[in-house]
């Protein structure tokens, strides 16, 4: 049922493969699904809880949504399948590991254009329309494009 | 550390949290320009986030049936905890920019020591992911001190002037309190002397690149930790808190 619910700032990707989906117990007989948020002011957090909450609950009335904040969610945990999908969609995917600083901020990172491929492009903003994302600008195609940052 | 400071030290990130994610607010909508806009409302809404995170754990533990919009809406301004650099007015965008730039430095030292501290796993969890975040606050800031610094002769005087008035607010991050004393000894809050250190070496460095003057350390302001604000606070709440003071059931 989790497998339904997808972010609804990234409606191609699923909760699942945004590595949110922490685990599903079973606690005094009842189903706890364990989420963890992404960017700490990410609005759609809210929102994400309770689409999780209505689909379990749909099948089994009596389970809870509960909210982990330990280990703190990073964009390493991502699927594969995520990445190749924000590409599809516009998106270059979040490069390297996290725990590399250099990562964080895009100082020597090269983030090839998620369109025509090319790795000549050129960080506009490290702050794009949303908390998760920064704004680049492709060299070879002149295309703007938006980048997952590495958090 | 009794219980009560333990709560008081994650009340006092939430406040600083939300106090600067408060005023950053008020730049939506009048960046000088698209990107600085959203890069100083995206700020804004980090900060907010890691408020919220904090508030909400510091309800659960004190169990008084209260949750984060209570903490954050229906406390006085001697009930807030924050550094009172944090409630200084935005000014123009140098003195924003001026601000940022202290608190910045500081709150990634403070983010690095709670993301690794064994004292408390949910602190650390929250702070794991806010250091990630503070390193683009950072980051941005620091760019624009240099711009702005090393720019025309009127940046660099207006960023200069904003460094000097701001700059006796900065001592109140090293200025430890019983509740900091405490924290420290038990584990859960950084040594401030030694914060301080990475700090000034921070500061310092971005400082002599932008052409700026690193002003000399006087007289420092403090108090806000204790309870003890400016005026600005007063005002800064009131607008904030007005709303869900007057109706408190109001929902979207």
């Amino acid at each position: 049922m989790v497998r339904t619910v997808h972010d609804p700032e990234l409606p191609y990707l699923t909760v699942e493969e945004m590595g949110m989906v922490r685990g599903v117990t079973m606690r005094d007989n009842r189903i706890v699904v364990s989420l963890t948020p992404t960017y700490s002011g990410c609005p759609a957090t809210d929102v994400i809880s309770e689409d999780v909450e209505n689909a379990v609950q749909a099948v089994e009335p009596e389970a809870q949504v509960e909210v982990v904040l330990s280990p703190a969610w990073t964009t390493d945990w991502i699927l594969p399948s995520a990445h190749e999908k924000m590409r599809e969609h516009g998106i270059a995917p979040p490069e390297g590991q996290s725990a590399d600083r250099a990562f964080l901020t895009g100082q020597g990172k090269v983030i090839p254009c998620p369109r025509c491929k090319s790795r000549d492009t050129v960080m506009v903003s490290a702050f794009g329309s949303t908390a998760c994302k920064a704004h680049f600008k492709c060299n070879a195609c002149l295309e703007p494009f938006e980048h997952f940052k590495c958090i | 550390m009794t219980e009560g400071q333990h709560l008081q030290i994650i009340l006092r990130l939430g406040d600083d949290a939300l106090v600067l994610g408060q005023r950053l607010s008020a730049w939506c909508g009048h960046g000088p320009i698209l990107e600085e806009d959203i890069a100083l409302s995206n700020t804004a809404l980090d900060l907010i986030g890691q408020a919220r995170n904090f508030y909400t754990l510091a309800a659960a533990r004190e169990d008084q049936g209260r949750d984060e919009n209570q903490l954050a809406f229906f406390r006085a301004d001697n009930e807030f905890q924050n550094h009172l650099l944090l409630e200084q007015p935005n000014g123009h965008f140098g003195d924003t920019i001026a601000r940022q730039f202290f608190f910045s430095a500081f709150a990634l030292e403070r983010y690095a020591f709670l993301s690794r501290q064994l004292v408390d796993a949910e602190v650390a969890g929250i702070a794991a992911k806010a250091v990630k975040e503070l390193q683009y606050h950072w980051e941005h800031a620091a760019q624009w001190i240099l711009r702005l610094g090393d720019g025309t002769t009127e940046s660099h005087e207006k960023v200069q002037a904003s460094i000097d008035d701001l700059w006796s607010y900065t001592g109140e991050f090293f200025h430890p309190d019983e509740v900091d004393e405490a924290g420290a000894e038990a584990g859960i809050l950084p040594d401030l002397a030694v914060i301080r250190k990475a700090w000034n070496a921070r500061v310092e460095a971005c400082l002599s690149q932008a052409t700026l003057t690193r002003p000399e350390d006087g007289w420092m302001q403090h108090g806000g930790k204790q309870g003890i604000h400016s005026e600005h606070l007063s005002y800064m709440l009131a607008e904030m808190q007005v709303l869900p003071r007057t109706y408190p059931d109001a929902t979207w």
